[in-house]
């Protein structure tokens, strides 16, 4: 088996608060092979954006803290680069982009000059040649006369266009991870459809692996192989995309999943509500962490928080009930 | 169609709403030009029904809304509601009618003031409206908070203290402090997390049925809007592009607009994801201060032919009870 392209072992990140420490990211291991697109799904404040900005190192210390783990990529555990190291790495190997094409585009700065910056730094292009890759990068993304549009700044765009850039600026440098967090989410549906075109579009010509982080099942479902469910900080599923959408096991699988009506779905039925509200984590669960809010719960989930157990091929949950037996696992 | 359908039990019905915002110019501050947000639109919901408007982002759904709650005076048309012309009232009167409509907003962090409690949040429409007073309305209070499922002794606590959802909650509840029977839902779930939006349709749904409510449903969801319409209304523009019973518009979109709004919704399932035929349009939404000429989709449409640039489409009724505005639209009919 290909050694994978990113490996991150028991990964364990902390916030301080005046409230007490808050266990954000607790021991999350996944793996992402070369060519893969991986989604990764939760509700705000499950940890899923927080770990992936510990694996780049850009969580803000204090108040964060990486309190364990690993993070391998090509071999070496970025946990223990320095900064410089670092660097060079971000935006040239792995780049993100972000939920608010609003905010992460620098709004003094024109749209050529933001994408010849990561150019000229990891490239050690000159002005010129910095200059013409980055309108060909704009023309990539599908921005039209991407020649004069370089020396317009972010205002003149609109919402699609300054994602598209942000597009093009993450894959300015080929890298070989593109880490989107919920790169969707504040486009209107059309501009969303042709986004996501647009990244399948060069994942498929540039070959690269993604990490999709999102809230909505919907976009994982076109898009990703497989899909690590998190709840809580944990992961709780982690399944082949066809094996999730039609065999969740996770009760909060579940419940996500019919809490979501469905453009294509003729009858009226009452949406399926998981009650109560996700838990803030004080401490490291010692409990399930769903199970208040689980209509399988059983003695055992109050007592010990369950592993992820395999029960499939290539699917993981980490739940101590068969929900179709409604009885404890093996 | 509001003298076709005006009579059936129409609680609301909208003629040729137009709503413009004028842009000032320079020293002395001419006007210039105007914000077309809302260009003539007309529909009517009837009573008990939900029909949701659904469009994109500043395809003038949420200033359609407030236009006929008379937050913004239109600039011309008329909504005609429970059988009086809003436009044309004043101050006392327009108040007295303002309690039977209300609204709720789809930022639930910006719409409860963070200094009132919960009590005086939801009781505030009594005592404006001089309903009830002191002792009384604090009851209704309480009687409120159980009906959105909200534990009546939460009254004395500030909205910081809540989830989005449970604030939300609280929305809803002042909108039904004075037994209104239309409530305009602007986005009410837009802000909240999936598992938590289910939990407050689920509620609306329940409330409507209990107490016979209307509702406006305004969304960009349509998926969500599929669930909880009777009819859908699809806006583009400033201009209603199609409106149909929910389950033919799903079904047999005739506006090449709607066509490509549904199949741009991902779908969660990853085989009938993979199986669909997706039409994505090309570009943005034009700026509502110049529109396209004629037909405003017709910049973005993949079927615009000459006659789109020059003349408006008719809103008409192509099937009985499903209008559309588009010169072409006679081909999708089966």
């Amino acid at each position: 088996m290909a050694e994978p392209l990113l490996n991150v072992k028991d990964l364990e990140t902390t916030f301080k608060t005046p409230d007490g420490v808050i266990h954000a990211v607790n021991g999350v291991s996944f793996a992402l092979k070369e060519g893969e697109t991986l989604g990764v799904v939760g509700e705000s404040g499950c940890g899923k954006s927080v770990t992936m900005l510990s694996v780049l190192g850009l969580i803000p210390s204090p108040p964060g803290t990486i309190a364990a783990g690993e993070v391998f990529f090509s071999g070496q555990d970025l946990l223990d680069m320095s900064n410089e190291e670092l660097r060079h790495v971000r935006g040239a190997l792995i780049s993100m982009i972000f939920q608010d094409p609003m905010t992460s585009l620098n709004p003094v700065m024109t749209i050529g000059k933001q994408l010849q910056e990561p150019l000229m730094l990891h490239l050690g292009m000159n002005k010129k040649e910095s200059r013409n890759r980055a309108a060909e990068l704009l023309a990539m993304v599908g921005i039209p006369n991407a020649e004069d549009r370089l020396d317009d700044y972010p205002h003149q765009f609109s919402g699609g266009m300054r994602q598209r850039v942000m597009i093009a600026m993450a894959l300015s440098c080929n890298p070989q991870i593109l880490i989107a967090d919920e790169p969707t989410t504040a486009l209107d549906v059309t501009i969303q459809a042709q986004i996501m075109d647009l990244v399948k579009r060069l994942r498929d010509e540039l070959g690269m692996s993604i990490i999709w982080i999102t809230h909505d099942l919907g976009v994982v479902a076109g898009l990703a192989q497989r899909v690590l469910v998190m709840y809580a900080g944990y992961i709780i599923e982690e399944a082949l995309v066809k094996e999730l959408y039609a065999n969740p096991e996770h009760p909060y699988t579940i419940g996500l999943l019919g809490s979501l009506p469905r453009v294509d779905e003729k009858g009226r039925h009452e949406l399926y509500s998981i009650e109560g509200l996700p838990p803030v984590m004080y401490a490291k669960a010692d409990s399930c962490p769903f199970a208040p809010r689980c209509k399988w719960v059983k003695p055992k989930c109050r007592e010990q928080n369950p592993p992820l157990l395999k029960v499939g091929p290539n699917h993981t949950v980490a739940c101590w009930v068969d929900t179709k037996t409604n009885k404890l696992r093996q | 169609m509001s003298k076709k359908n005006g009579k059936n039990g129409a609680l609301l019905q909208v003629n040729d709403l137009v709503m413009h915002f004028p842009i000032y110019r320079g020293v002395i501050r001419r006007q210039v030009g105007a914000v077309r947000a809302v260009d003539g639109v007309s529909f009517d919901v009837k009573r008990g029904e939900t029909l949701g408007l659904v469009g994109e982002s500043g395809c003038g759904k949420t200033t359609t809304g407030r236009t006929i709650l008379q937050l913004y005076r239109p600039t011309a048309g008329s909504v005609v509601f429970d059988g009086v012309d809003l436009v044309a009232l004043k101050g006392e009167q327009l108040r007295k009618m303002r309690r039977k409509m209300q609204m709720i907003f789809q930022d639930p962090y910006a719409s409860l003031n963070p200094r009132m409690t919960v009590g005086e949040i939801v009781g505030e429409p009594l005592e404006v409206h001089h309903v009830s007073k002191g002792k009384a309305t604090r009851e209704r209070v309480r009687e409120l908070l159980s009906v959105v499922k909200m534990n009546p002794s939460f009254s004395d606590r500030y909205p910081h203290e809540f989830s989005g959802g449970q604030r939300q909650r609280i929305g809803v509840a002042r909108a039904l402090a004075l037994n209104p029977s239309l409530i305009i839902c602007d986005e009410p779930i837009s802000a909240l997390d999936v598992s938590i939006q289910a939990q407050v349709v689920n509620l609306l749904e329940e409330l409507q049925a209990k107490f016979n409510l209307t509702y406006l449903f305004i969304a960009h969801d349509l998926s969500m809007v599929r669930h909880i319409s009777d009819r859908v209304a699809v806006m583009y523009l400033g201009v209603i592009m199609e409106l149909a019973d929910r389950n033919e518009i799903y079904e047999n979109p005739l506006h090449p607009y709607t066509q490509a709004l549904l199949s741009a919704i991902p779908i969660p399932d990853p085989v009938v994801d993979a199986k669909r035929k997706r039409t994505i349009l090309k570009g943005d939404v034009p700026s509502p201060a110049n529109p396209p000429s004629g037909c405003r989709f017709r910049t973005r449409c993949p079927i615009a032919e000459a006659l789109c640039a020059e003349e408006r489409p008719e809103f008409r009724e192509l099937k009985p009870g499903h209008f559309v505005a588009c010169h072409f639209a006679d081909q999708f009919v089966q």
